[in-house]
């Protein structure tokens, strides 16, 4: 491994970020409307009136993907995928942090590797 | 494919709620030697890409569309118990957040997506890479072959709660065609893109790539410049 290795990192997440948030900010707007495999089947094999009319709610502002309150079909989506993206890797990038450091040093000793973490 | 509330009668989803309760704990065990101070951003950042990822269906003809479902992808870019994690988080999220997926079919969606999505797409990854050239190379096409069974794999489990715990009284018969049918489409779909991404991120930084382990060298990144005849 380079010693470049950290600032590497950091560049390669914050790139994929970039990206997650492209897609989920705007590309989605570009996505299929049509349902999907299993909404289909459901409709066709005749079983799609037995999911529930009114689910049990959690009261968010984003349900189906768009935002409460914002008229602008593209930016109320867009901000609902911004919002989720940024949940999911809040969520996500917390938990694994933690499983990460309580995990970690055992592998250090017989990794091929070691990582260069050393550096920060 | 994410189930709604309804779908399924309450001891079904009480026993997938089970199931996925058992694989996210043995998951959070088993994922802490997959994660160290450089893959768990990762990891995260796998989680987030894959929630992005899911908000983009594709249509796959009819008037039916299908969405990454990741699992496959997850696991060969991070390991198989921290990509169950990541499909988790992610479902967790869109049923919180996005109403996209019941509260009370929330197991199920993590028995399907996370556990037999993502560990039937890894099972068949690792075969794929057993008959494939050992090179840095074959990652990416068994990456896509474990993503194109994936799909159809969690169609069948689909069907399988179904015939045990649906609420419709239909033929068991239909669903699985219909289910396995459309959801292969979908799966070379998921093929692809988990194939462009695993190649991508090789490219890159081939050192993320856990799947690759072994195969990437370890101290000169620029191989993938190599594009061997």
């Amino acid at each position: 491994m380079s010693a470049t290795g950290t600032t590497t990192s950091r560049r390669f997440l914050v790139i994929g970020l970039l990206v997650a948030l492209l897609v989920a900010g705007v590309g989605s707007f570009y996505a299929s409307s049509h349902p999907d495999g299993l909404e289909y089947v459901a409709g066709r094999t005749g079983f799609l009136d037995t999911a529930e009319e009114d689910p049990v709610s959690t009261g968010s502002p984003f349900a189906d993907y768009g935002t409460e309150g914002v008229d602008n079909e593209r930016l109320s989506g867009g901000i609902a995928g911004v919002v989720g993206v940024l949940l999911t890797l809040l969520i996500g990038g917390g938990l694994f942090h933690v499983l990460g450091r309580r995990g970690g040093s055992e592998e250090y000793v017989d990794s091929p590797e070691p990582p260069v973490a050393a550096r920060d | 494919m994410h189930v709604p509330d309804g779908f399924f009668n309450a001891p079904t989803s009480v026993a997938t709620g089970a199931v996925a309760a058992v694989g996210v704990g043995v998951a959070l065990r088993k994922a802490r030697a997959e994660l160290d101070d450089r893959t768990a951003p990762m990891a995260g950042l796998v989680a987030a890409f894959i929630f992005a990822g899911q908000m983009i269906n594709f249509p796959v003809g009819a008037g039916t569309s299908g969405h990454l479902l990741g699992g496959a992808l997850a696991a060969v870019l991070v390991g198989p118990w921290t990509g169950a994690l990541c499909i988790s988080v992610v479902l967790l999220v869109q049923a919180l957040f996005m109403a996209d997926g019941g509260l009370t079919a929330l197991g199920t969606n993590i028995t399907l997506m996370a556990l037999v999505g993502g560990f039937v797409g890894y099972g068949v990854f690792r075969l794929v890479l057993l008959v494939l050239p050992r090179k840095v190379t074959s990652v990416p096409v068994a990456a896509a072959v474990g993503a194109l069974v994936s799909v159809p794999a969690a169609a069948t489990a689909f069907t399988l709660l179904f015939a045990l715990g649906g609420t419709a009284d239909v033929a068991t018969g239909k669903v699985l065609a219909a289910m396995v049918g459309w959801h292969v489409v979908i799966g070379i779909g998921e093929a692809i893109v988990t194939g462009l991404v695993v190649s991508a991120v090789l490219t890159s930084r081939p050192d993320l790539v856990r799947g690759a382990r072994g195969l990437a060298s370890n101290r000169a990144p620029l191989i993938t410049k190599e594009t061997s005849a």
